[in-house]
């Protein structure tokens, strides 16, 4: 394998390992905050079992996720040592203010995890929920960094030299506001359907009824809200996206030509030699409207882009329709749910949209895979968008591919570690937390 | 704002070797106790480290964050020419996060924890052993800009009997600074005495290893003796490091829990600061070239101006926040919380 392949797939898996520990770290705290208020509140064990089996999710989450974040924050040094150099001071700000974040998440978890009956209850409670801001924070600032990468702003480029740096103004660029909101809604969705997932299968199969009865409720509230903003963040995005990057636009639709009154393309093969796509659904019009708000606007095509600077169209197309089509299924399945409360169904009883439930458990998370993809694959060839070419970024030292294999062994085997321990911690449900009785329907 | 931004940086190298180092220690004591005692040292250890480790490894992440933010020549030299004894160092860090989490949470508990406490040990001893390579290595003069082999470029810049001596020397200190720690958390008199013992081994291996480091120095024509010896900084800080120990014996006959921890932590940062002085404001040195400085890597002035900004105001939330988590799990009897499941 190349060098410079290897260091790409090296950063990306390390990325993508990272991105679902940290997600899960940021938003289970806040589920956890709930079944502890209703815990404090109700004085029903059952909360306090769900806070309590919850909160050791949150801890191995939260190790593996702050391991992994450390080794990044090492890697981007190690593998893109000439992006740093220039970048570092220019984007650093929100990952110096990422660390205050850090910081007072791991305290706050300390307090959290060792504090059972030691502090004022409600203070115990607080701790939980500073857990889950903080790692919010966190999530956010470093979002802002990446979008910085997408739509750099906050210095003067002037012969080869970055000058007249301004770290505030990086870190607010124009596409911040728009990843960020859409990032954090999808940890939101992806996290939440995944552990109402999981419960909705312990639920069909009978065991533990009302215990994981109460976690479904929990995730599954806050999996649906986040899911139905979804789209819309995801519109929003895409305006943004339009208007800051057209290539990563093109790359997205595969709209090869520059045209007015753009098509939406749904689905379909793109064939990059022939500029053309094969077997997509193409309707009129629809991304001019959608990306400006008029039907007969034009909308740039790769060809107004130079050949050399343009990114993989498949990859991207490809990885962006992946996403919006598990968006959709998972924005369909809120509105499925909300329909079956509202007419007081017993979601207990239909065990088909119990199934819908465990079905989507990946189903968040791969879209937040995918849409990562289209961000940084679809910025290529930039690692900083109209600067710095990725290839040009690179460490000059060989055998990266090397370094390339033994990351992908360790993560392979922290995986199959944290999914036995999860495994195992479900299965000892019923013998730690063994509560009789039944919880009736919404 | 410069110097706020270089005295937070020397301050979270500084306590990511002390807090770090006892944490990372404790994995080394654990080690070198007989299989007799090992599980007892394990509850102890587990009593003091775990509601803090995830605070401890936050300094080196600080540390990170501020080089490559304010000085990120220093940061993308140290990655690109140390490039192996880091990817060693972030191995060990996995490896031993990871495992101190699984092994205690894992919800069954069976052969699974054997597995988890061979890994455990294991990445306690590599993490502050490549810890010191770097620290030696950033220093040693060894990393060469103009170097045209891999061997030179990659691997002889690390590589070398200063590095190798500095790196065991730190893995010493870290037992040294467990077994300090950790005889003042120790409830019966029997682990107690056990822990002054590891005190002693560890106080031993240091001291020999500390005297390696010298002729490794020597060896490899760094002029090691004269950075330390000939400033009255240095001179002074390592006296006071080695009448410090003498006290420091003293009262752990007497029992003194706290005092020895301060005093412990003492002298390793006299050892860090003798060095630190000699070579400040050089913070890498280059084979035949112009060194790496705090003042002449540093970034522009607005980024060092926001960093700077960001950590005074992240201290003022933090501080109050930490003091008080030490404070309240300071001085608990061990029975109070035999597990994080409480
Ligand atoms: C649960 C996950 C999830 C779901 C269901 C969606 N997305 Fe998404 N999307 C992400 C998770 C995500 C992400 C992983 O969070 C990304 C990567 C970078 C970012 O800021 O968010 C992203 C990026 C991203 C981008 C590129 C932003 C950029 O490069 O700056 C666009 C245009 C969209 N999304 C649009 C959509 C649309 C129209 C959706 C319709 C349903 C949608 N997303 C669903
Ligand atoms: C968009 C992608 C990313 C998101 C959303 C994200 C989010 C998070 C969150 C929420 C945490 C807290 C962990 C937890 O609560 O379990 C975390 C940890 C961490 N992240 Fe990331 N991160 C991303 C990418 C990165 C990158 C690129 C770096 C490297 C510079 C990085 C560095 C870290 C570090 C050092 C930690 C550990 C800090 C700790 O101990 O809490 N992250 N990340
Ligand atoms: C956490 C979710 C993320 C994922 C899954 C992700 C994914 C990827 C992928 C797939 C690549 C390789 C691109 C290619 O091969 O064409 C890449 C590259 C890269 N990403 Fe990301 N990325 C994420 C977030 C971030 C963040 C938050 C940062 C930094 C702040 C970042 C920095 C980089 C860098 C430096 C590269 C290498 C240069 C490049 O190939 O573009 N990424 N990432």
């Amino acid at each position: 394998m190349d060098d410079f392949l290897a260091a790409r797939s090296q950063m990306a898996l390390s990325l993508a390992f990272h991105i679902i520990f940290s997600c899960i770290g940021m938003v289970m705290p806040f589920f956890m905050a709930v079944a502890h208020y209703r815990w404090l509140k109700t004085k029903k064990d059952v909360y306090k079992n769900i806070t309590k089996a919850w909160s050791k999710g949150v801890a191995i989450f939260f190790a593996t996720g702050a391991v992994s974040g450390t080794v990044l924050s090492f890697e981007l040094g190690l593998l893109w040592p000439k992006f740093m150099q220039h970048a570092g001071p220019i984007f650093g700000m929100p990952f110096s203010l990422e660390g205050v974040a850090f910081f007072i998440e791991a305290i706050a978890l300390g307090f959290f995890l060792y504090g059972w009956d030691r502090f004022n209850k409600w203070f115990h409670w607080f701790t939980g929920l500073v857990v889950g801001i903080s790692g919010f924070l966190s999530g956010i600032l470093v979002v802002s960094a990446n979008a910085w990468m997408n739509s750099p702003a906050g210095f003067d480029y002037i012969n080869g030299q970055y000058v007249n740096i301004d770290p505030i103004k990086a870190m607010f660029n124009n596409a911040w506001f728009s990843q960020a909101l859409h990032m954090s809604i999808a940890a939101f969705a992806a996290t939440g359907f995944a552990v109402a997932g999981l419960h909705a299968f312990m639920i069909l199969k009978k065991k533990n009824t009302a215990f994981h009865g109460e976690s479904f409720k929990i995730a599954v509230m806050f999996g649906i809200v986040a899911a139905i903003l979804q789209p819309f963040s995801g519109d929003l995005s895409a305006k943004f996206v339009a208007k800051t990057q057209p290539a990563k636009l093109a790359a997205m639709e595969s709209l090869f030509h520059t045209q007015k009154s753009a098509p939406l393309l749904i689905g379909g093969f793109p064939d990059v030699k022939n500029k053309k796509v094969n077997y997509g659904i193409e309707l009129p019009g629809m991304l001019s409207f959608m990306v400006y708000e008029d039907f007969n606007k034009e909308v740039k095509g790769l060809d107004a882009i130079p050949e050399p600077d343009q990114p993989p169209v498949a990859v991207t197309h490809y990885a962006f329709q992946i996403m919006v089509i598990l968006g959709i299924c998972m924005f369909l399945l809120s509105v499925m749910y909300i329909i079956a409360l509202l007419k007081k169904r017993s979601w207990l009883g239909t065990t088909w949209l119990l199934k819908f439930f465990v079905a989507a458990v990946p189903a968040g998370f791969i879209a937040i895979e995918a849409g990562w993809t289209v961000t940084e694959v679809g910025r290529q060839p930039w690692i900083i968008n109209g600067y710095l070419r990725t290839v040009d970024a690179v460490t000059p030292m060989p055998g990266i591919s090397y370094t390339f294999y033994l990351f992908t062994a360790v993560y392979i085997s922290l995986s199959f570690v944290v999914i036995f321990l999860l495994h195992r911690q479900i299965k000892m449900v019923p013998v730690l937390y063994d509560i009789p009785g039944k919880i009736k329907a919404v | 704002m410069q110097y706020v931004v270089i005295t937070y940086l020397f301050l979270s190298i500084l306590l990511y070797f002390l807090l770090g180092g006892a944490d990372f220690g404790a994995g080394i004591i654990e080690l070198v106790t007989s299989k007799r005692n090992r599980n007892k040292t394990r509850t102890i250890s587990y009593h003091a480290i775990g509601p803090i480790w995830e605070a401890n490894h936050m300094w080196l992440i600080i540390a990170i964050v501020i080089l490559f933010v304010g000085y990120p020549r220093i940061y993308t030299t140290m990655s690109l020419y140390l490039h192996i004894p880091l990817l060693a160092m972030l191995m060990g860090i996995i490896a031993r996060g990871t495992a101190f989490v699984f092994r205690s949470y894992d919800a069954v508990k069976d052969n699974m924890q054997r597995i988890y406490n061979r890994i455990f040990i294991l990445s306690s001893c590599i993490t502050p052993f490549f810890l010191g390579v770097i620290a030696a290595s950033a220093i040693s003069g060894r990393i060469d800009t103009n170097a045209d082999t891999f061997l030179s470029a990659y691997i002889f810049s690390w590589l070398h009997w200063f590095s190798i001596a500095v790196g065991f020397f730190t893995m010493a200190l870290s037992g040294f600074l467990a077994a300090i720690y950790l005889i003042g958390e120790a409830e019966d008199d029997n682990s107690r005495r056990r822990f002054i013992r590891k005190t002693r081994m560890m106080n031993i291996a240091a001291v020999i290893f500390g005297v390696l480091v010298f002729v490794a120095a020597w060896v490899e024509g760094i002029p090691l003796t004269h950075w330390i010896f000939e400033n009255v900084f240095g001179l002074s800080a390592v006296t006071l490091a080695a009448i410090s120990l003498v006290i420091l014996w003293v009262f752990i006959y007497q029992g003194h829990t706290k005092i020895i921890r301060l005093l412990a932590g003492f002298q390793v940062t006299m050892i860090l600061f003798s060095i630190g002085y000699s070579q400040f404001p050089d913070f890498i040195i280059i084979k035949n070239g112009i060194n790496l400085s705090l003042f002449n890597s540093g970034a522009n002035d607005k980024t060092i101006n926001a960093l700077g900004l960001a950590l005074l105001a992240g201290s003022v939330l933090i501080l109050p926040f930490l003091g008080y988590l030490l404070y309240s799990f300071q001085k608990q009897p061990l029975s109070a919380n035999p597990s994080p499941e409480g």
